[in-house]
């Protein structure tokens, strides 16, 4: 199955590190890139990817505000936020909305192991 | 026992900073290792009290070079700023090896400033997380901001100093010596927060040993 991925970073080089971790974990997944909390919302309506990748922290309105408002869009996408962080606080706080927190830089075993889980998610849902 | 003016450390709570610090930097190194896919060599941390203007004077008889700092400024009980700093000429290399090989000369220095933001981005808010979260500390860390120039300008950034010109100066070397890469991060913290940050101390003290900060 081939699902499509969302990936929001203000940086493009932090973008280019999840695509490329990507390619080496499901070359033929689609993907979605959003620059801003902003450019996301408009990504998940048009493009409705099926997992999303969210960064901590970015200019104007940080990931787990977003996060809370991919919720009311899509209650059931799985979620990772991404920061290097880890503070408890936001850790808990990713946990809350449902979503996991992955730490920066991200590492093939962590994003394998975070879309093992989304996979299945997604295919109880389609069962 | 380490004093100046009215704020004082003891040895103990010094020995806590310096191994906190260390914590934070050993884990902010590790990420660092991951992204350039090489070994990164960390100084002992310097953790000393010291006047604003020696603080400014250290880093500058350190390198007179032209620098690049990435900024980041962090509050909640304590609040202060933290650099990752290096000279300006290496900071093409350090993308050079965050990135894939396959870029061309000006696509690398096209992704130069973000790619330095971003790097400082994930190796502060490493270090500043890991001691947040070994203090039982909340701290809100702000958007990385990338300066250039020489190291007398880094501690003169806004925000103003909250009071005094006596301040917490720590900083740690740090090198890539496979790629030539060498720099520092440097925290400084003014004394209002370092009244906040000894009760933070003795607390983690306790927790840890079960002794009497005192």
């Amino acid at each position: 199955m081939i699902y499509k991925l969302l990936i929001v970073d203000d940086s493009k080089l932090a973008r280019m590190a999840v695509i490329k971790t990507l390619s080496s974990c499901y070359p033929n997944w689609q993907r979605v890139e959003a620059g801003s909390a902003a450019d996301a919302l408009q990504a998940v309506q048009k493009e409705k990817p099926d997992i999303a990748i969210v960064d901590f922290n970015m200019p104007q309105r940080d990931g787990l505000d977003l996060v809370g408002d991919l919720r009311a869009l899509t209650p059931d996408m799985p979620i990772g936020i991404i920061s290097a962080n880890h503070q408890q606080e936001v850790v808990d706080r990713a946990r809350a909305l449902g979503a996991s927190f992955l730490p920066k830089p991200l590492t093939e075993k962590s994003l394998r192991e975070f879309l093992t889980v989304a996979v299945q998610h997604l295919q109880e849902l389609e069962a | 026992m380490s004093t100046t003016g009215e704020i004082a450390l003891s040895e103990l709570q010094l020995d806590a900073l310096t191994e906190l610090v260390n914590l934070g930097v050993s884990r902010a190194a590790g990420n660092l290792a991951v992204m350039v896919r090489e070994e990164v060599i960390l100084s002992v941390p310097k953790v000393a009290l010291m006047t604003r203007q020696d603080a400014i004077q250290t880093l500058g008889q350190r390198d007179s070079r032209s620098l690049v700092a990435v900024h980041q400024t962090f509050e909640g009980e304590i609040v202060g700023r933290a650099l990752l700093i290096f000279p300006e000429e290496r900071s093409l290399e350090l993308v050079r090896s965050l990135v894939s090989s396959e870029l061309s000369n000006e696509e690398i220095i096209e992704l130069e400033q973000e790619a330095l933001a971003e790097t400082g981005n994930v190796i502060l808010n490493s270090c500043l997380a890991t001691i947040a979260n070994a203090l039982e500390s909340r701290l809100k860390i702000s958007l990385p901001e990338v300066i250039r120039g020489e190291s007398t300008r880094f501690f003169t950034l806004p925000p103003p100093p909250e009071a005094g010109s006596t301040v917490l100066f720590i900083y740690i070397n740090f090198a890539v010596r496979r790629r030539n890469i060498e720099g520092y991060i440097a925290m400084l913290m003014d004394l209002p927060s370092l009244a906040a940050l000894t009760k933070l101390l003795d607390a983690l003290i306790r927790r840890t040993s079960g002794a009497s900060p005192a």
